[in-house]
């Protein structure tokens, strides 16, 4: 099981707490996660990648056991601690606004 | 019992104001969606009980919710807006080319004749249609794809397509605007449009009467007479007879003809509501007076409105979608500022009252007549 801990607005988009566990077929990879989150909650669906270029929306970022990885390739193995569900991986909105 | 439901767009979230048939007292619902931006929300006037809203933000991107019980529950629709085939491009503001790239819906028009379908006007300038009650969209590419498409320019919120006017006497006849290329009008069901702006005077544009690149900023329709078009401009407030073949200047005695809204009457075609603001430089009244004005002959002759808004030191917008009629007797007037107050007349504008004072700035203001 891989622990997501989301923004609060996509918490509240999918109903959920502060972080959810998904299951991840094959390599644990920022992609891979993405993809489970999107099938288990298809109402996060174009809110953390853009529909039209399935890229990471610029105001959010990704984080696996303190490390930035957002702009690493979406196709990296994360590390063992998130891949075994020991940390959760983040993801994160920029604090911006008003 | 008659009654009032007013659907609320703000800048953190939306609000649904309801009241019986008197509109002296109200009850407020909200903020649904909370502090995401909320463009528009809208009922079918089918099916009372379908209402879409759009939630966009900059962190997020577009989400479309759509409730069935008249805004007490919502659930997640689609919110794929992917443009038929290649994108292309428009103009920037430097006139540099741009490639077309969605990026909120600013308007939803809802069928008038069937519950699922509704229309959806997007930014980049777009004209999107889903016939599954918003589970699914496709674009109308015939506007996009307009000759002049490629020379279409944003205004300063954007290249955004925030009016759909359905013609309730012909189901293929349609009208959009777009700020800032101008009027468009389809007589077959969108497979094609024609640029509908002779009249206008921009005197922006290199060529001030050139055949698109005009900032319209809100188009309006009576449904009784629907070749009679009313329209706020960047300056100006114009009218046609013609289905839009043409335009004349009906700014008549305004303090300003700048400004965003304008509505009909609900009963009477020729009575029409706008509120002057002070300059496209300066977005707020003339002097700090908030005033509607009232035409009852479909311009040219104005009435400022006074009675219960205020008369000093008020520096709020109203926004081009934030105004709209309830269909009761005597007809209702509503609009919302971007100080958040939401201001309503029982009595077709002779009188005022704040009937949510407190809100985030309102972007979009609907109204729904309940029996």
């Amino acid at each position: 099981m891989i622990r997501v801990v989301l923004p609060y607005h996509l918490r509240m988009l999918a109903h959920v707490g502060k972080e959810v566990g998904i299951e991840v077929d094959g390599p644990v990879t920022p992609r891979a996660i993405i993809d489970a989150l999107e099938a288990e909650y298809p109402m996060l669906r174009g809110t953390i990648r853009d529909h039209a270029t399935g890229e990471r929306r610029p105001m959010l970022r990704y984080f696996a056991f303190g490390e930035d990885v957002t702009h690493e390739s979406q196709d990296d193995p994360l590390p063992d601690e998130v891949a075994s569900g020991r940390e959760p991986f983040r993801i994160v909105g920029a604090i911006a606004g008003g | 019992m008659s009654g009032v439901r007013v659907l609320v767009g703000t800048h953190k979230g939306a609000f649904v104001l309801t009241s019986d048939g008197k509109r002296k007292s109200w009850d407020v619902s909200g903020p649904h969606f909370g502090g995401w931006e909320i463009y528009h929300v809208k009922g079918s006037p089918v099916d009372p009980n379908r209402i879409y809203a759009s939630q966009s933000s900059d962190w997020f991107g577009q989400v479309v919710h759509r409730s069935d019980d008249g805004g007490k529950n919502w659930q997640t629709v689609g919110n794929e807006f992917k443009y038929e085939g290649q994108a292309g491009t428009h103009k920037w503001y430097d006139d540099t080319d741009h490639p077309w790239e969605f990026k909120r819906v600013w308007h939803f028009e809802p069928s008038l004749t069937d519950p699922d379908t509704v229309y959806a006007g997007v930014e980049d300038a777009g004209l999107f249609r889903s016939s599954d009650a918003g589970a699914t969209w496709r674009e109308v590419p015939g506007l996009r794809k307009h000759a002049t498409g490629p020379t279409w320019h944003p205004g300063a919120g954007g290249l955004c397509l925030h009016t759909i006017l359905l013609d309730p006497s012909d189901p293929k006849r349609m009208y959009i605007a777009i700020s800032a290329a101008g009027t468009f009008r389809t007589d077959d069901g969108g497979e094609t449009w024609k640029p509908i702006n002779r009249g206008l005077h921009s005197d922006f544009m290199p060529d001030p009467e050139a055949e698109v690149g005009h900032c319209v900023h809100r188009i309006a329709m009576h449904p009784s007479n629907p070749n009679v078009l009313f329209m706020q401009k960047h300056w100006d407030v114009m009218r046609s007879d013609n289905a839009g073949e043409s335009w004349q200047e009906v700014s008549g005695n305004l303090p300003t003809d700048f400004g965003f809204v304008i509505d009909v009457h609900a009963h009477e075609p020729e009575t029409i509501y706008v509120v002057p603001i002070k300059s496209d430089s300066e977005h707020y009244p003339p002097d700090g007076q908030l005033r509607v004005y009232r035409s009852r002959s479909g311009g040219n002759e104005w009435e400022a409105l006074t009675k219960g808004l205020p008369e000093r030191d008020c520096y709020v917008n109203i926004l081009r979608d934030s105004m709209s009629v309830d269909k009761l007797d005597p007809c209702g007037v509503y609009f919302g500022t971007t100080g958040g107050q939401v201001y309503a007349s029982a009595d077709a504008g002779d009188s005022w009252e704040a009937i949510a004072r407190d809100l985030p700035a309102v972007f979009s203001v609907e109204v729904q007549t309940l029996s």
